[in-house]
């Protein structure tokens, strides 16, 4: 379990206890959280459940992008070097106390 | 005006298995798809990718599982309207007209709904200030590459659209690409001549920058980019190409006076029929407790909206349910000679 906080682009914040093996974009739709739309389900296909991870320390620790996760992000909107799909996020106690930070929209 | 059975929205995997069904059992469809093929999202999004949990398919493609599906229905020789869009659903005397972008009309019973997350469209640049320039010189697809001839053309994006038109225009243009990150991914035959044509400054090549703004004068006369760092930099631009992939917006479906729950059509999962009688949603579109969103269950929605459809495209007749082992019937349909 993790207490992941997300904060819409207008400031708005949430916080879910995100039970571990689900992944952070999973966390924000079993909890209504706006902001990610993940139209695919999370089948990295795409690139709506974009996030930034603005605490460099936290973009650091977080499992590395796998193949395709770039490729998709380029296809985001607005994407920046601490962009990530939250649904490749996948959370474990390691992730408690995570922020993302949700880009303006998702399409 | 075409006069079908059902008309079904969608040419995804849900859409194909769905008119085969309806083959089967004897009525007629005409299917509607925005793309300029048939596959929907196999197609669109992973045409390469394996899928591991289609029944008694270990595993396949996308675009092998499309081609298999469009086999499976060969032999009712349905009509696809590609590249099209329907726009308008009226109910007329128990009918439902059917209206598209490129002003084909349908005369129907039933609609089948597979339009998946909605319908494709190309991702468009994040700056307000682009609008008005969409479609003149903003552009996000290229019809006719002529126009181009002797201009600076500022093309955004790192995926094989943006490269190989880079490539393309880079004869008769002045080419800048321009991509937020080093790596491409692209082909990397492609990566490797947009690095030639950037070494021997045939294109200029732009990495980690994005757009920021575009200016004219009633005409477009520079685009402005950013790099994360703060960095700008203005570029004279007569067009500027957007290739950033495709996404899935619902579209005038959210328009027709269904039911919707975000972004899913509610349905009863008798026959998968929605709050208007004669509409049916399928697939990824439809929602209902305990929904899966896999292709599986598209195929498991897509049979029993075809047995609804049976309903109202006949009236008069009591559907019969048979086997496609068994039935003489259904092997006619097939065109199976025994």
């Amino acid at each position: 379990m993790a207490k992941i906080k997300y904060i819409e682009f207008n400031g708005t914040e949430h916080e879910a206890d995100v039970a571990n093996g689900l992944s952070v974009m999973e966390g924000a739709i079993q909890n209504d959280i706006p902001g990610i739309d993940a139209d695919c389900g999370g089948g990295m296909s795409c690139a709506t459940c974009h996030v930034y991870i603005n605490d460099d320390e936290w973009f650091k620790k977080l499992p590395e992008k796998e193949m395709g996760e770039d490729d998709m992000l380029d296809q985001a909107f607005e994407p920046k070097s601490n962009s990530r799909l939250s649904c490749q996020l996948i959370v474990s106690d390691d992730l408690d106390g995570l922020t993302v930070h949700m880009p303006e929209k998702q399409v | 005006m075409i006069k079908t059975d059902v008309v079904i929205i969608g040419a995804g995997p849900t859409g194909l298995f769905c008119a085969h069904q309806l083959g089967i059992i004897g009525l007629k469809c005409e299917i509607v798809d925005n793309l300029d093929k048939i596959g929907g999202q196999c197609i669109e999004l992973y045409p390469d990718k394996p899928i591991y949990d289609i029944p008694a398919v270990p595993e396949c493609t996308g675009e092998e599982l499309t081609n298999n599906l469009i086999e499976q229905i060969k032999p009712f020789n349905f009509n696809f309207h590609l590249s099209d869009r329907v726009q308008e659903l009226k109910n007329e005397k128990n009918k439902w007209i059917v209206k598209t972008l490129n002003g084909k009309q349908f005369e129907t019973p039933n609609v089948v709904i597979a339009g998946g997350v909605g319908s494709f469209e190309p991702r468009k640049f994040p700056t307000k200030s682009t609008e008005k320039y969409h479609g003149k010189s903003v552009l996000y697809s290229i019809k006719d590459k002529t126009i181009f001839k002797d201009k600076s053309v500022i093309i955004f994006g790192g995926g094989d659209s943006a490269l190989d038109w880079a490539i393309e225009l880079s004869n008769s243009s002045k080419v800048t690409l321009v991509h937020r990150r080093d790596e491409f991914r692209g082909a990397p035959a492609s990566v490797k001549k947009i690095k030639e044509l950037s070494d021997n400054k045939t294109i200029d090549l732009i990495t980690k920058y994005s757009i920021k703004d575009v200016k004219g004068n009633g005409s477009l006369e520079s685009v402005e980019i950013k790099s994360e760092l703060g960095e700008s930099k203005v570029i004279k631009a007569d067009y500027v190409l957007g290739f950033f992939g495709l996404i899935m917006q619902l579209g005038p479906i959210a328009e027709w006076g269904l039911n919707l729950d975000k972004k899913a059509i509610p349905v009863n999962t008798e026959n998968f029929e929605t709050n208007k009688k004669g509409i049916f949603a399928i697939g990824d579109i439809c929602t209902y407790p305990g929904k899966l969103k896999l292709i599986l269950s598209g195929f498991h929605e897509g049979a029993l909206a075809a047995r609804g459809c049976f309903k109202y495209a006949r009236p008069d007749e009591k559907y019969r349910f048979e086997f496609t082992t068994a039935s003489s019937t259904i092997k006619d349909r097939l065109g199976v000679k025994e």
